[in-house]
């Protein structure tokens, strides 16, 4: 090869690579190259809408940065963990997990935690999608019957667990309290047809004082054995009824934390292969994935869509957790059946 | 670097803040002299038990820091709703009308049915609480005692029913937590369950308590910084400074102190007084 085909080579190389990098660059939705910290908030502050789980509040879609006021009550509160079995949850907005919040980069959003008058104890919250000290843990340390308050300004885009850092820790987290909160890139993420809030968390259980209710077991914790490994809490709550659903050629975008307080996620959909995935909740999309790792304290998004009807089992690949600590839910799909994806063939005779 | 200064800074404002209101309650203690006298009441027959002290470790320090606890004479249990009753009776400052509002916040005595009537359905044996760490002060003052310190609190509190000092067993930290698990608690009389090995009642299964420096050297509210520094006590705490890490209930009682300002009240916060002692045996 003489120097001159070389050079050309070359230069074809270096255009292919600036032309891939400009492909990834387009399915990171990111758009515009202003700092989110120079982002103007416009506008009064307005309540944000949050909503529990499964549900997610409506996309940003297009719409600038603006001032949100974000509610959250932290609460202790008796709730059912499996069939008949109770136990005393610590939430935010009396869920497992707690409430939803929706973002767009360069937000302002002033957070207020009000402890309820009946806790026993305090509660903070620190959300990874915060910069600042603790994620907000100190400044929103609040007595019972008391209401704190700070203002941040979401500066990254992606999708960031939030929990209680009160002492000890991961008691409050192994009582319930986590949620997502999703910080949008500029112009929203690509639309989809369906969405969904899913947080896994596992659950260490002994016999209270009260007849029937079960409470956290420290020891359990701390080896880091526990009964129960749930979708957002309970038992079955995304089994039955309580399914999520899709149609047939829809695309689906499940928003998957893990609030822990201990087990890291191998999350799985049965029966199907995830498009895209927000790695690690973060701005890096990877393609064809089976089963995708979750952190504890960490979260993913993933997406893809439904070709084939039928009964999808989301689970935590490693399997114990799923067949026998409760880490099973499931996504029903209804429609057309497509053989050319899928055909269950009639018995073979022998 | 910088978010530790802001952080610091933070800290300082807020121990500034109740360390102002301290300055306005010793000017009004001055007021007091000069005008009305706290009254004194009758109706405190409450045993005090000694405690006789000793070296001890704190929860939150370097583990070389021993300190020593001097004699003192404790409550046997926390101050009752009707102990308080009889105190804003005597007090007419202290009712909830005519309280001062640097003093408390706006749940002070919450859902008292008048001044001086208790609420509806409230057990005068219960222990009292919505009270703010002002008025437990001059609850103590009135009747010739003082709050109990940190130091002396968590000593008592290091003792179950056969030991001074049951920290190293793992039954003590974890019956105390199932207490703290359990709701409504304070709603109970006075004195139903065992003493400890003090004598003392009621040290974890009812309330929480004042005790006079609350806001001295704790964790803050986010228990996972990590960091002990002498200096600047706000900035104290954190998982790695705590003496015993498995001391699950001693953590909540420290996030306790550093979630409350002087003039707060709450539900389940109530207190027992203390007082000095010249007996050494």
């Amino acid at each position: 090869m003489n120097t001159k085909n070389f050079m050309l080579l070359a230069a074809t190389a270096v255009v292919s690579l600036l032309m891939s990098c400009n492909t990834n660059e387009g399915t990171k939705t990111t758009s515009t190259t202003q700092s989110p910290i120079d982002m103007v908030a416009e506008g009064e502050p307005e309540m944000a809408e949050v909503t529990g789980a499964p549900n997610v509040p409506a996309p940003v879609g297009n719409r600038g940065p603006k001032k949100w006021i974000v509610k959250l009550e932290t609460t202790e509160i008796e709730g059912t963990i499996a069939d008949s079995t109770k136990y005393t949850f610590w939430t935010f907005n009396n869920t497992v997990p707690g409430s939803f919040i929706r973002v767009r980069e360069g937000d302002e959003v002033e957070l207020f935690l009000k402890n309820a008058e009946n806790s026993v104890l305090p509660h903070n919250i620190d959300l990874h999608a915060v910069t600042g000290p603790g994620g907000g843990a100190a400044a929103t340390t609040s007595a019972p019957g008391k209401e704190t308050s700070f203002t941040f300004k979401a500066i990254n885009p992606g999708l960031y667990v939030y929990h209680c850092a009160a002492p000890p820790v991961p008691m409050h987290i192994g009582n319930g309290m986590y949620g997502l909160i999703l910080v949008e890139p500029a112009g929203g993420l690509p639309k989809v047809d369906r969405e969904y809030y899913i947080m896994q968390g596992d659950f260490y259980t002994k016999a209270s004082s009260k007849k029937g209710l079960m409470e956290f077991d420290n020891d359990k914790a701390v080896a880091e054995n526990p009964d129960y490994v749930l979708f957002n809490g309970k038992k079955g709550s995304l089994l039955g009824a309580n399914m999520i659903e899709a149609k047939v050629g829809e695309t689906v975008r499940l928003f998957v934390g893990n609030g822990g307080p201990n087990l890291t996620s191998s999350f799985h959909v049965i029966g199907e292969i995830f498009d895209n995935v927000y790695l690690e909740g973060g701005s890096t999309i990877s393609h064809n994935i089976q089963t995708t790792m979750i952190p504890a304290g960490g979260s993913a998004i993933v997406e893809f869509k439904v070709d084939v009807p039928g009964e999808y089992v989301l689970v935590d690949h490693s399997l114990s957790r799923a067949f026998n600590k409760g880490c099973i839910g499931k996504l029903k799909v209804t429609g057309e059946p497509n053989p050319k994806v899928f055909k269950a063939n009639t018995l073979v005779k022998e | 670097m910088y978010r530790l200064l802001t952080f610091c800074l933070i800290m300082f404002f807020v121990f500034s803040c109740t360390k102002s209101a301290e300055n306005i309650e010793t000017n009004s203690e001055n007021v007091h002299a000069h005008n009305t006298e706290i009254n004194s009441f009758s109706s405190t027959d409450v045993k005090m038990v000694y405690i006789k002290g000793g070296l001890y470790k704190p929860f939150y320090g370097s583990d070389t820091i021993l300190v020593d606890v001097k004699p003192f004479l404790i409550d046997e249990r926390p101050v009752t709703n009707a102990e308080f009753l009889a105190f804003v009776k005597a007090n007419p400052q202290w009712q909830r009308s005519s309280v001062k509002k640097i003093f408390v916040d706006a749940a002070y005595l919450k859902d008292w049915k008048s001044d001086t009537e208790l609420p509806l359905n409230a057990d005068p044996e219960a222990p009292v609480c919505f009270v703010s760490w002002f008025a437990a002060k001059a609850f103590a003052k009135s009747i010739g005692k003082r709050l109990p310190t940190l130091d002396e609190w968590e000593f008592v509190a290091m003792a179950d029913t056969d030991t001074p000092n049951a920290r190293n067993k793992p039954s003590y930290s974890d019956a105390i937590l199932d207490l703290y698990l359990e709701k409504d608690r304070q709603y109970k009389k006075v004195k139903q369950s065992k003493p400890n090995y003090w004598g003392v009642y009621n040290v974890f299964d009812l309330i929480w308590e004042w005790t006079d420096d609350f806001n001295s050297a704790l964790t803050t509210g986010d228990s996972r910084a990590g960091e002990y520094d002498d200096k600047g006590l706000f900035c104290a705490g954190g998982a790695t400074s705590a003496t015993d890490v498995l001391n699950y209930a001693a953590y909540m009682r420290y996030s306790m102190r550093t979630a409350i300002k002087a003039n707060y009240t709450i539900a389940n916060l109530g207190f027992r007084c203390a007082k000095d002692t010249l007996i050494t045996n």
